[in-house]
């Protein structure tokens, strides 16, 4: 038996988790899908007394699209985003990004919640979020919260979240139809933590002048970042070459990657400049231009 | 001492029944307290594969499962494969093209497939390597297995 002793407690619905976190305070961790945080325990790294498990608290577990946003229940499987139409539809960025998030076994149990509460800074969710300015909605005793996805990434593995809360769910912009999304990511092999990841999404007017963009990194800084000065270079421009490469010339200055054993900051520095310039021209190749 | 949890699983089609620590992995279950020592263990954290078994008709990696949050769970390990001693098609040809040399590895190649052939009954070769691209091989056989998978898929189309 690799990890260390615990205690366990099954929730049924939202009330009885937020009672049982409240109950155990910082010595309870909350078990999503178990992808994070059951190597941690293996590892020793992580040694909560006791685990609440919301596998089975199916409130949590949905997608629906709620006015002009698309939301997504904390505990819904990241397979069931991939593969779902209405997410397809909505948010064409989110199943592109999964694909890069470790691999389809590892996504039949992950969450989305999960990852996003974990706030690993080189994974994928945590950048998309925080790239389509998305909001997450966090329970505790005294309800429900709901927090901008730039302020509730607060640290490497560290959120808004405070003792005694959970992530219920996440809520995403939806993108307009014709808009082109794209990832770029370095990694050591497919499903590898990300060295670098570069999302974008872009949407074109009707005269090939950018209207929308939305640009995120990881692995580039102690959280997700929104590349708010490329995007400013793309917004109202047209789409050539030179404005894509001039966006990315500022990648450089936004980001504060640090050297780790897989990469030193300077060729992440490097990469995330290259990595935006791809993705967005990618992106803008894939959006529909209404004539 | 943690508290002890009652278990019970169905496996392969029978049902098993223990009481056992919170912190005991699907896997360590399915091997220590079930019998079943096809599923391989090899990481024990979720990197190389070798314990992926299918929990309510998805792959899982045994491993990164507590065994209570399997209860009442319908799995299926490798030994959940074969029909006795004849071997199904996908180990057939895992067989007739060496897709397998120590074997430790081969369990988890051979779950993930199967869930994958059901998903995708017509794969290029691309998308079998990223099929497998969870599963570590340390024979280094990835060639041999990229073809078994490629072989069996090509027999249940013909």
């Amino acid at each position: 038996m690799k990890p260390p002793p615990v205690k366990y407690a099954r929730a049924g619905s939202v009330q009885e988790a937020v009672a049982l976190l409240a109950e155990h305070g910082g010595d309870a961790k909350v078990l999503a899908g178990g992808q994070s945080l059951v190597p941690l325990m293996s590892f020793r790294l992580a040694r909560p007394e006791i685990l609440v498990d919301i596998n089975r608290v199916d409130e949590l577990s949905y997608i629906r699209q709620v006015g002009g946003s698309l939301e997504i229940g904390a505990m819904t499987r990241q397979r069931d985003v991939e593969l779902s139409d209405v997410v397809a539809g909505a948010v064409p960025l989110l199943p592109l990004a999964l694909h890069h998030v470790g691999h389809v076994t590892n996504r039949n149990r992950g969450t989305v919640g999960g990852s996003i509460a974990h706030a690993d800074p080189a994974s994928e969710l945590p950048a998309l979020v925080t790239g389509l300015a998305g909001e997450l909605v966090i329970v505790g005793p005294d309800g429900a919260r709901t927090v901008a996805a730039e302020d509730f990434f607060a640290g490497p593995f560290t959120t808004a979240i405070d003792e005694g809360e959970l992530l219920a769910a996440v809520r995403l912009p939806q993108l307009p139809a014709g808009t082109g999304v794209a990832v770029e990511e370095l990694a050591r092999r497919h499903g590898d933590f990300a060295v670098v990841a570069v999302m974008a999404a872009v949407h074109l007017a009707a005269d090939g002048t950018v209207d929308l963009v939305r640009l995120a990194a990881s692995g580039v800084d102690s959280v997700p970042v929104r590349l708010h000065a490329a995007e400013a270079v793309l917004a109202g421009a047209a789409s050539t070459a030179e404005t894509i490469a001039a966006a990315a010339a500022t990648v450089a200055d936004s980001i504060h990657p640090t050297d780790d054993v897989h990469a030193p900051a300077t060729y992440r520095r490097e990469m995330a400049g290259l990595l935006v310039e791809r993705a967005v021209a990618a992106a803008v190749e894939r959006a529909e231009v209404k004539a | 001492m943690s508290d002890k949890q009652t278990v019970s699983v169905t496996i392969n089609g029978q049902t098993y029944t223990a009481e056992c620590e919170p912190r005991l992995t699907l896997a360590d279950f399915i091997r220590y307290t079930c019998g079943l020592t096809g599923t391989h263990v090899g990481c024990e954290h979720g990197v190389c594969g070798a314990c992926t078994i299918i929990v309510d008709g998805r792959t899982a990696r045994a491993c990164l499962m507590l065994a209570v949050q399997a209860d009442g769970s319908e799995i299926t390990t490798v030994e959940g494969l074969a029909d006795g001693t004849e071997l199904n098609p996908l180990q057939q040809a895992f067989r007739e093209n060496h897709g397998l040399q120590c074997g430790f590895c081969t369990p988890g190649m051979l779950m993930c497939a199967t869930e994958f052939l059901e998903q995708n009954p017509n794969p290029t070769a691309e998308q079998v390597r990223e099929c497998i691209s969870g599963n570590l091989c340390r024979c280094t056989g990835y060639d041999s297995i990229v073809k078994s998978v490629l072989s069996a898929a090509e027999k249940a189309r013909s």
